[in-house]
């Protein structure tokens, strides 16, 4: 039986992630075809809160798109920087709170201390998806970045994938490598030795330093997003350094397969991970994730609410 | 005056070498004999110590008592009284509380404070620096007079190599040893756990071993230089270990200590994110544990310490990066201790007492206590070595809770704490 939880893919199984994946192709091609003008019920009836600890104006968007898709009634509280730092109410009191006040079915949180959903988790009777925990997790993103491969390809497993950038502080990086290792995909994560953790393998993955080693025999290049903050402050490398060995440029491009595709979780900071013109070009995805997150997400949802029907209050 | 006569228990006294049925007789607050078939004069305390053991009073020479400053936490008098609960007859108190104990009065304060409490001795550490700021060193002589028996900025490390080169001189010249918490401050920065395959699973910031183990090279090379007397507080690693070892044998004073959480559970028990597995230095691999419980039995480790750290909960209920770090060991550490090192065939009964009493007596330099001989100070602790307990925080005489080992079955527990010839704790079930 599904989780009414979805924390992260650590521990989630290819068979489990594929049918995520398949409830949300038939979501998009239900809603693509037009057929559905009412939309779908999944979540009639249920409320799904939106916290949001952290300032994400994407994620939240798409989450709130999706609940409301699968005809759900949504509210959002977003904290400000200074209570999410306040030891006045914490994450665990306020959802408490939250979910006595307004009868919560599903809660969605993103938050900047890694666990911080899952120890909600254990305390609220409702469900609740991570949309983003410190460098931990980041499920939904990556499931909607391997859609977009799947939708690609026609398949996962066996794929070259590529995760290139701050690997150290990405919870974009840790939620694909094993949710792409789960379902057969063959993953390298590429970082400088200062954004590659230490004992990186338990990610599922191999590691390299070298950018130009790896990409030849790569079917897609997942390039994350580098916080300029962390450019150049110890112990980072100097955003110039970065940019000539790690840097998506045209030029790079031209060492990969013609196959070869480009992601990126956006928004892009053009001339800092990737060039303006490789974001652009016919091999960039980049522009199908962002419309596929909402489709992911509808599908996520969905299976909370059906753990909930199932398994009860809990 | 008044005497207490503790009758046939079996008498492990590790200093002196005994370990046989007999009778131990307390008067004015001093032991007056140990043998077999002793009497008591009338109006004597009689303790019937059949199916028990007879120790010298257990000593954690690493606690915190958070007053002043943190009472929310623990106070002198529910520390001192938990200490007591579980066998503890004396403690020393780390100096880290608001503001830090780092001049004579307040050392003299938490002396008296603990005299008042009617628990476990109160011993005091005296902060190293002014402030335990790390700038400059603390009035040590005045500590010392003031009845601190070491001096430490337990908490942290002293990051300036000169200041804890002066202290460690001053230390020397007083003869009170040096607790060194060895945690490189700029390696450790904002870590939560131990830097390595959890860290990296769990996305969170990591303390690498690296950090313990550049201080403690480093403060065994500046204890050297002084000459002072230095003790590794909480070792976690085994590169530590090694480093400790060799500079024994090099005939370096130094000891060090070893908390029964770093003996008993790995990183692995942060996985759930449960902030009762947070504690610094970090939780290490198993190979790291097994080092130290080779340690122990190999003479390496000096004793056990519990690093008794008091939370509320609303400092311990937070996400794990902001959630407080430390465990409370004061009425764990001895069921612990029997279970998981003396009936594993880990270490003997002798070494387990050794290293809960004379082990950190020696290393603090207390005459009279860690001893059962005649003409020592009367602290005895009786232990009931086969009564079956669960671990249930909720019922801990300490204000606080924050224990890993919730709902553990322990077999052995204190049954009658004796400090100064004055029962301070006696088990509802004996």
């Amino acid at each position: 039986m599904a989780s009414k939880d979805l924390l992260g893919l650590s521990g989630l199984s290819g068979a489990e992630i594929i049918s995520i994946l398949d409830e949300a192709a038939d979501m998009k091609s239900l809603l693509g075809s037009g057929r559905d003008e009412r939309g779908l019920d999944d979540l009639a009836g249920r409320t799904v809160c939106l916290m949001f600890f952290e300032p994400s104006t994407r994620t939240a968007q798409a989450f709130a798109a999706a609940a409301r898709a699968v005809s759900a009634g949504v509210i959002a509280f977003s904290a400000g920087a200074a209570s999410s730092t306040s030891k006045g109410e914490t994450l665990l009191d306020t959802a408490r709170n939250i979910e006595e006040i307004a009868g919560v079915d599903v809660f969605v949180v993103r938050h900047s201390s890694s666990g911080a959903p899952h120890r909600l988790a254990a305390l609220v009777r409702a469900g609740v998806v991570n949309a983003g925990d410190g460098w931990h997790e980041h499920p939904t993103q990556a499931l909607l970045d391997m859609f977009t491969l799947r939708e690609h390809f026609g398949r996962l497993d066996g794929l070259d994938v590529g995760i290139v950038g701050d690997i150290l502080h990405s919870r974009v990086a840790r939620s694909n490598a094993w949710g792409l290792a789960a379902c057969g995909a063959n993953v390298t994560l590429v970082a400088p030795p200062a954004w590659m953790p230490e004992e990186a393998g338990a990610l599922g993955a191999a590691v390299s330093h070298d950018f130009d080693e790896v990409l030849p025999r790569l079917d897609a290049v997942m390039v994350l997003r580098i916080q300029k903050e962390r450019l150049g402050s110890d112990p980072g490398p100097k955003g110039a350094e970065y940019a000539a060995a790690y840097g998506l440029t045209p030029r790079r491009m031209e060492r990969a397969k013609d196959t070869c595709v480009v992601l990126h979780p956006g928004p892009v900071n053009r001339g800092v991970e990737m060039t303006g013109d490789v974001a652009d070009c016919d091999r960039s995805l980049i522009l199908r994730q962002a419309a596929n997150g909402v489709f992911v997400r509808m599908a996520v949802l969905a299976r909370s609410a059906r753990a909930l029907e199932d398994g009860g209050a809990r | 005056m008044s005497e207490i006569l503790i009758r046939q228990g079996r008498v492990i006294d590790p200093a002196s070498g005994r370990d046989e049925q007999a009778d131990v007789l307390v008067r004015a607050g001093r032991v007056a004999d140990v043998g077999r078939g002793l009497s008591a004069g009338r109006g004597a305390t009689v303790i019937d110590a059949a199916g028990l053991w007879v120790v010298p009073g257990l000593i954690d020479m690493h606690v915190h008592l958070r007053e002043p400053g943190g009472e929310a936490k623990e106070t002198i008098a529910t520390g001192a009284r938990a200490a007591a609960a579980g066998g503890f007859a004396a403690v020393l108190a780390m100096p880290n509380t608001s503001p830090p104990v780092d001049c004579e009065y307040m050392a003299r304060y938490v002396r008296m404070r603990g005299a008042e409490a009617g628990g476990a001795e109160v011993l005091v550490c005296g902060a190293l620096t002014e402030g335990r700021e790390g700038a400059r060193p603390a009035d040590l002589a005045g500590l010392a007079r003031g009845g601190a028996v070491a001096a430490s900025d337990d908490g942290d490390e002293v990051r300036d190599a000169r200041v804890l080169r002066a202290c460690m001189r001053e230390a020397a010249r007083l003869s009170i040893p040096v607790l060194c918490h060895a945690e490189d401050p700029d390696l450790v920065r904002d870590g939560a756990v131990n830097e390595g395959r959890v860290s990296t699973e769990l996305g969170l910031a990591g303390r690498p071993a690296l950090a313990e183990e550049l201080a403690v090279a480093r403060d065994l090379t500046l204890a050297a230089e002084a000459g002072c007397k230095v003790h590794i507080q909480h070792v976690s690693t085994a590169w530590a270990l090694a480093r400790i070892a060799a500079a024994k044998a090099a005939g370096l004073a130094v000891t060090c200590e070893a908390a029964p959480h770093h003996l008993l559970l790995t990183e692995d028990a942060c996985r759930g994110y449960d902030p009762n597995a947070k504690v610094n230095p970090p939780l290490r691999t198993e190979a790291d544990r097994a080092a130290l419980l080779a340690a122990l039995a190999d003479g390496t480790v000096d004793a056990i310490a519990t690093d008794h750290a008091p939370h509320s909960p609303e400092d311990k209920g937070l996400e794990f990066d902001r959630a407080a770090a430390g465990i409370v060991g004061l009425e764990t550490a001895l069921g612990l201790a029997l279970t998981e090192f003396v009936a594993t065939g880990i270490i003997d009964e002798t070494r387990m007492v050794e290293l809960m009493s004379v082990g950190p007596a020696r290393a603090l330099g207390l005459d009279g206590l860690g001893s059962l001989a005649p003409g020592a100070r009367a602290h005895v602790t009786l232990v009931n070595p086969t009564l079956e307990w669960t671990v249930e925080p909720e019922r801990f005489v300490s204000a606080a809770r924050n224990t890993p080992f919730a709902g553990r079955r322990l077999r052995g527990r204190a049954a009658v704490t004796i400090v100064d010839g004055r029962v301070v704790f006696r088990a509802n079930v004996a």
